[in-house]
């Protein structure tokens, strides 16, 4: 695939993913407001949304979308901010997603299994 | 000075606040996911870290969290409005309104956290 070609996948997977992320986020946002009312604690997060399909489905499709919009953000800003050579460059936004795509589902599977226990 | 003056507008400073945001973000995310992995070794060790953020100078870091996420969000709506429908006059307002609701989102957070 040509370096053009590439450069518009990845400006149209950033943008794809932008608008799951626009959904989660205000999905997410309005959770922690309400949320963090009566203080939050592990039995309230195991409570609101441990031991659910649903929330552990979505807060996955969170992850997703997170791991491939911010390391296609990093990787803009180390390109066009720094000197690196673009080899580190994608080097440095592969080794972040991977990073943040296994976390993040250790994450949901932790907060999951909280409600299940 | 011609540099300097490309800057002084709305819509750099709004291209501006979305980069640092989102780099803060992107930075804040393995936090945020290394804390909620906690949970895996039991209830104990999750609570002990919420209970340190009960402390009203992390509120306020939590509600400086809540401004970057709301900002990258409406800033990002923006963006998207930009690209997919077309440019609009009127940016000045539109990044007013964005920057607006970022903050009220804040502001929420912090009265609902206090």
């Amino acid at each position: 695939m040509s370096a053009a070609r590439v450069e518009t996948w990845l400006w149209l997977a950033q943008r794809g993913s932008a608008a799951v992320l626009a959904v989660a986020v205000a999905v997410h946002l309005a959770g922690i407001i309400f949320a963090v009312q009566g203080g939050l604690t592990a039995a309230e997060i195991a409570g609101r949304v441990g031991g659910s399909t649903a929330w552990a489905a979505f807060y996955g499709v969170f992850v997703v979308a997170a791991t491939v919009h911010a390391p296609i953000g990093i990787r803009t800003v180390l390109s066009e901010m720094t000197a690196l050579p673009p080899f580190s460059v994608n080097a440095v936004a592969a080794l972040f997603a991977a990073m943040l795509l296994v976390s993040g589902f250790i994450a949901v599977a932790a907060v999951y299994q909280l409600g299940a226990a | 000075m011609r540099a300097a003056a490309h800057r002084n507008h709305a819509a750099w400073w709004a291209f501006a606040l979305h980069r640092l945001s989102g780099v803060l973000l992107a930075l804040f995310l393995p936090v945020h996911f290394y804390v909620l992995a906690s949970a895996i070794d039991g209830a104990a060790r999750l609570d002990g870290f919420l209970r340190w953020t009960e402390q009203p100078p992390v509120k306020f870091a939590e509600a400086a969290l809540i401004l970057l996420l709301a900002a990258h969000l409406t800033g990002g709506l923006r963006l998207l409005f930009l690209e997919f429908v077309g440019w609009r006059d009127g940016q000045k307002s539109l990044v007013a309104v964005a920057s607006g609701v970022a903050v009220a989102l804040a502001l929420l957070f912090l009265v609902n956290a206090a």
